[in-house]
């Protein structure tokens, strides 16, 4: 089992989080030419990084709201989590 | 090498089974090989087999950062099927089923294959229709698919819950008839023995730690035993896919996460084929030794970790027990997981890529172990002839940038959804 510390809500165990991926990826600026590696990346390559990883969970049971976390995929340790509009 | 049969059995039991010959040598790496395929897996060790046997090419080495067997394919839950809608998977995993029909043959190995038919249940009017059309696709490529109705399914697994106030009351199902399982451990030896004997190097606990390209071109790569050269590399390693991709500056369409399966005691012959349940993630078999064979979801979030968390074995067996409430008095005996290499569209990759003379073999997502076989047969074609065969050239690393996706279950780039 694991706890995820909610920004919003403290800590609370896995069952109340959905998963949404890894927080690294952005999406294309609209207001420019975006050629079609670019849009590649954005919906399909992932690095997968084995080792600390910035993802995105969702309160899904709780507050819902989304957040960052910063979560070692080996390990599963978790060091830090974030609301959306921090740093992490 | 040493032929197994009842006779030599009979022979080595007048000497106690002392004097065996080595199923695999364990060789120190030449300076350069041929071909050097990385992961000593099934589809690496089949690779290996079929570059020696189809091609000819013997100058081969496999390269494994453990021992040959201890991954994947050591830890799946050993389905073989074909029961794809797509053109593409279905003709790839029907030539697959004629390789596992003469497998134990061929490899001179006893692995095992029992085809006992694989039930995808139905749960709704809208699910039968769905079955209904993936089936009539199955046909069409030439694969046995029968459409049951629930007195049919009932006949196959009376001990379901057949009752009318269950959440998900079962309508029918799906059938593969020639589907089935097979002894997954036997697959990984059997392939090793055989492309041993034609003079390729298993080379075990031997990591790969660089690659070394010039002007574009693969040259060699370099381990935790030394560098090794070699005019082609394969990449069959599943799980880790995703971290050799980073040494070579390439980002894949694959995200790696955790499944899990579990066991339980071993009872009585109780269950023919294969289960799954269409309105859950949970399916099912009984070993040869009478365990309960079961798995189902992901653990749901990016994992390199070759075990598994507690809540989505819970989740799993909860959808086991709407199904079949006989699996309250079980007692679990193991859980495991492994580590997947999840596709973005669910599909497979066999491929050249951008390096010239390196080669990808991927995305299985958790159906690698049934297509073994076949993966090896192409793997092996598109190394030798440095283009893909017909069979895998719709499993290109480039249909995601140009729009044509093999996806088969039609959920999107959520891989842990999956």
């Amino acid at each position: 089992m694991l706890y995820i510390k909610c920004p919003f809500c403290g800590m609370r165990s896995q069952n109340e989080f959905a998963y949404g991926g890894d927080a690294s990826v952005k999406r294309p600026e609209l207001n420019k030419d975006v050629s079609d590696k670019e849009w590649d990346d954005f919906v399909y390559n992932r690095k997968s990084l084995r080792g600390k990883h910035i993802e995105l969970w969702h309160h899904v049971s709780g507050c819902r709201q989304w957040f960052k976390a910063q979560r070692d995929t080996a390990t599963h340790e978790i060091f830090k989590t974030a609301m959306m509009n921090e740093e992490i | 090498m040493q032929k197994y049969s009842v006779f030599s059995l009979i022979k080595n039991a007048f000497s106690d089974h002392m004097n065996w010959e080595v199923a695999w040598k364990d060789p120190t790496p030449k300076k350069e090989y041929d071909v050097i395929i990385i992961g000593g897996g099934g589809h690496g060790l089949a690779t290996a087999y079929y570059l020696a046997k189809e091609h000819k090419i013997t100058n081969v080495a496999i390269i494994e950062k453990g021992w040959i067997g201890g991954g994947n394919v050591g830890r799946n839950t050993t389905i073989i099927r074909s029961n794809f809608m797509y053109d593409a998977n279905g003709r790839f995993n029907e030539f697959g089923m004629d390789l596992w029909r003469n497998l134990s043959q061929e490899l001179n190995f006893n692995v095992m294959f029992s085809p006992r038919g694989i039930i995808n249940l139905a749960h709704s009017d809208a699910q039968m229709n769905a079955y209904a059309r993936r089936g009539n696709s199955m046909r069409l490529n030439g694969i046995d698919a029968v459409l049951l109705g629930r007195e049919e399914v009932k006949k196959y697994i009376p001990m379901a819950d057949f009752s009318d106030d269950v959440r998900f009351p079962i309508f029918g199902g799906l059938m593969q008839p020639s589907a089935g399982t097979a002894r997954h451990d036997a697959v990984a030896w059997g392939y090793a023995r055989q492309a041993d004997s034609m003079g390729v190097d298993i080379i075990q606990h031997c990591e790969v730690e660089g690659f070394n390209i010039t002007n574009g071109k693969i040259t060699g790569v370099r381990t935790s035993k030394g560098e090794i050269k070699a005019k082609k590399v394969g990449l069959c390693v599943a799980g880790s896919t995703n971290i050799l991709a980073e040494k070579l500056n390439m980002t894949l369409p694959i995200e790696t996460h955790c499944l899990q399966a579990c066991v339980s005691e071993p009872v009585k012959p109780l269950l023919d084929g294969v289960v799954t349940f269409g309105a859950g993630h949970f399916y099912i078999s009984q070993s040869d030794k009478g365990e309960m064979v079961m798995g189902g979801d992901l653990d749901g979030y990016n994992s390199y970790a070759q075990r598994g968390n507690l809540p989505t074995i819970q989740h799993v067996l909860t959808g086991g027990l709407a199904l079949f409430p006989f699996l309250s008095r079980l007692k679990m005996l193991r859980t495991w997981g492994g580590i997947m290499d999840m596709s973005m569209d669910g599909s497979p990759i066999i491929d050249k890529t951008h390096i010239d003379g390196l080669y990808l073999n991927c995305g299985w997502c958790y159906g690698g172990f049934k297509s073994t076989p076949v993966s090896g047969w192409t793997f092996a074609h598109t190394i030798a002839q440095d283009k893909p065969h017909e069979l895998n050239s719709e499993l290109s690393l480039n249909r995601f940038s140009t729009g044509y996706l093999l996806d088969e279950k039609g959920i999107g780039t959520k891989t842990w959804i999956g």
